[in-house]
């Protein structure tokens, strides 16, 4: 692979190189076509039973359906914003799969599909996005890291604890590995070119996760970048490779394998997950002011949860009432998000002051206690009228 | 007791700590073979490891961005930024993560790191490597800010800033680095102070003189110098600038009835403000005049053959001080 040659063909702004996928020699990893087909690679065997792929629709149809509530919610005032994940199911729950339990991830903000892998309550996601914490989960519970909503600094924290890892003799048979999620619009943060430094020179265990969604908000890729992200890998000194972002199963095997090999001690590699944002950036957004409709009607035809349902029917290996229960799971779900935000109280005033320092310092006490008495000032005004 | 320099003080401080806890790490710009540009760590890394006491890529962002992930794998990174003006690629990973993991985790997270800064003028050198910039730290909630001012403060805060389980942003005077004195290198921290605790330097009854770092020696030879006028200047180092010990600075301030702060930093939003505001809303009725101010000024830091009229020297703290029988 060289750059050059790629990059002649994708300097040009708006060239149709960028995308890989018309003409380009970017190699784009799949395992399953949009028609449900099946794909075969040999870097990447993938051997699933028919229980494991109706798991993983199980999980791209549940993590789907916690989003549409969510910006349900957003919609009616009971969050403050949502980063909807919409197109980006099979890249999060292909990788959030592939993890074992004593690997680390650190998310973005718009993981929630990693969440759910990891295990984490999606209450906890509606917390942060209704303004009630800033997170709030212990990190270390079910190994997924708080949401980082500075785009890229993550990328450096998943490459300290893989350094930790090092310093741990966790590396090597039964090793330990981070893997680390960010959008192709962090590619252009400082923080990330330095994370691949880090990485590279110290051979971390890390696998660097770029959901390439082709929108940083309203920028195209072109702006982040003239080559096609994976390839960027190389200029650090380690491997970079390109997955069909919507193919749970494309996923699921080349994160196992970049895993593998760096628990197994073989350092950090790039994954690009080139996948599509079916959505706006977050509930505040509106897309229809800088991209086409026409984009998102070719992007649906790619849907990462029916070409899965095609792969299911199409086998013999799920019946109707297989989908009828998945959707009637995802009902309940959607009531459970949906009652729990309703129900989820405010914190208390005082929280302000706390979990600011190890213990509270005389300062904070003091603030704390003036404006405790403030508030009861009024208390005590009621109470006399 | 040993004599030491502040910097020979700091790195046997920094040796205690890689002894007393494997989860100890220095890493920084030159710290391991040469032993940091200032010699701090020297021959850290020869005792150490290169495991522990690690040469870093030149990014300083990538150095405290990554000490934050080996905070969370449970490690006790010491960071060293290797001048002042260097920290600002940090600025974001100090002020929006690690200031602020705590709280994002709800307590399930502490970032035991320190982040050691050399600071101040007064040593000849090019732009970026004279400036004090504590009060932006100390802006930021969720990082505690200290300032050494001699050997033995050096060898005990350091250790005590390892040891705290909140971020501690550690200012070294870099014009101080070669000053000695005698340093217990053998006895324990029992008898330390705590590290938010401000010291007295020297006692007084005139005025109270507010310092701490690299104008920590100006401020007791100028306490000193003013005995032979008659004046008997109380000098205070306040150690701690985040939390700041407000119970000791009040206290003083009502013995006294005047105060002066003094710091290398420009004076516009510096400590020294902080420190007015707080004495003229606690010790109002014991003052005899205003809180001043003895500072840089509201400049970049100037071109070195200017510093010596940039930096607040003994004769400019006296003048406050004079300034403050004044009104």
């Amino acid at each position: 692979m060289t750059v050059d040659a790629d990059g002649a063909v994708t300097a040009a702004p708006g060239s149709p190189g960028l995308d890989g996928q018309q003409g380009s020699r970017a190699e784009l990893i799949q395992l399953l076509t949009p028609e449900g087909e099946r794909a075969e690679h040999s870097d990447y065997p993938l051997e699933l039973s028919a229980d494991e792929i109706k798991g993983l629709y199980r999980d791209l149809l549940l993590v789907r359906r916690i989003d549409t509530e969510a910006i349900a919610l957003q919609r009616q005032g009971e969050l403050g914003i949502w980063a909807s994940l919409l197109g980006q199911e099979a890249a999060q729950v292909g990788s959030g799969r592939a993890l074992g339990p004593r690997d680390m991830a650190f998310p973005t903000y718009r993981e929630h599909g990693v969440a759910w892998c990891r295990g984490l309550d999606p209450m906890k996601l509606l917390e942060l996005f209704r303004g009630v914490s800033h997170g709030g989960w212990d990190p270390a519970e079910h190994r997924f890291h708080l949401y980082t909503i500075v785009i890229g600094s993550q990328t450096l924290h998943a490459t300290g604890y893989a350094m930790g890892i090092q310093r741990d003799g966790a590396v090597g048979e039964d090793g330990e590995a981070v893997i680390v999620y960010f959008g192709d619009g962090a590619t252009s943060q400082g923080d990330v070119s330095e994370a691949f430094i880090w990485a590279s020179v110290f051979n971390a265990p890390v696998v660097f996760f770029c959901q390439n969604n082709q929108w940083a908000i309203s920028e195209p890729l072109e702006r982040q970048s003239r080559i096609p992200l994976y390839q960027r890998a190389r200029g650090f000194g380690f491997p970079g490779v390109r997955v069909d972002g919507n193919d749970v199963f494309a996923c699921l095997a080349v994160t196992r394998k970049a895993m593998q090999a760096a628990r197994e001690g073989q350092g950090p590699t790039l994954i690009e997950a080139f996948t599509y944002r079916m959505g706006a950036h977050t509930t505040t957004d509106d897309p229809t002011r800088y991209r086409l409709a026409s984009e998102l009607e070719a992007w649906k035809l790619k849907d990462p949860i029916e070409r899965v349902k095609a792969y299911l029917v199409r086998t013999g290996s799920a019946d109707l009432a297989f989908f009828e229960g998945v959707e009637s799971e995802a009902d309940q779900l959607g009531r459970r998000v949906r009652r729990a935000c309703l129900e989820m109280p405010d914190p208390q005033p005082m929280a302000i002051f706390e979990n600011v320092y190890a213990e509270p310092t005389s300062l904070l006490r003091s603030e704390r206690e003036q404006y405790a008495a403030y508030l009861e000032s009024f208390t005590v005004e009621e109470a006399g009228r | 007791m040993t004599k030491l320099t502040l910097s020979k003080a700091l790195n046997e401080g920094l040796r205690k700590a890689l002894e007393n806890d494997a989860k100890v790490l220095i890493m920084g710009e030159d710290v391991g073979k040469l032993g940091g540009v200032f010699r701090v760590t020297d021959g850290l890394q020869k005792d150490f490891g290169d495991m522990r006491v690690v040469d870093t890529p030149l990014a300083e962002s990538g150095i405290v961005g990554t000490a934050i992930g080996l905070a969370l794998r449970g490690y006790r990174p010491v960071c060293e930024i290797q001048f002042d003006g260097f920290v600002y690629p940090a600025f974001d990973q100090i002020v929006s993560q690690l200031a602020k993991l705590r709280l994002r985790s709800l307590g399930h997270v502490s970032m035991p790191v320190t982040i050691r800064i050399p600071c101040g003028g007064g040593i000849g050198a090019v732009e970026h490597h004279s400036e004090s910039p504590e009060a932006l730290f100390v802006h930021t909630a969720g990082l505690r800010v200290v300032a050494c001012g001699d050997p033995a403060e050096a060898y005990a805060m350091i250790q005590q800033s390892i040891a705290c389980d909140d971020p501690v942003i550690f200012f070294e005077p870099k014009r101080r680095y070669w000053d000695k004195a005698e340093v217990d290198i053998a006895g324990g921290l029992a008898a330390a102070l705590p590290l938010e605790k401000a010291r007295t330097v020297i006692d007084g009854t005139d005025v109270t003189l507010l310092c701490y770092g690299p104008m920590v020696r100006t401020c007791a030879e100028a306490a000193v110098a003013a005995r032979s006028d008659g004046r008997s200047i109380e000098v205070i180092d306040l150690r701690s600038l985040s939390p700041l010990d407000t119970e000791t600075i009040f206290a003083a301030v009502r013995r006294t009835g005047r105060c002066v702060v003094a710091h290398e930093a420009p004076v516009t939003g510096g400590l020294g403000a902080e420190v007015a505001a707080r004495v003229t809303e606690e010790c109002f009725y014991h003052l005899e005049s205003p809180v001043l101010r003895a500072c840089g000024f509201s400049t970049p830091y100037p071109p070195s053959r200017l510093e010596d009229h940039y930096l607040p020297d003994l004769d400019r703290v006296l003048d406050a001080v004079d300034r403050t029988f004044t009104y």
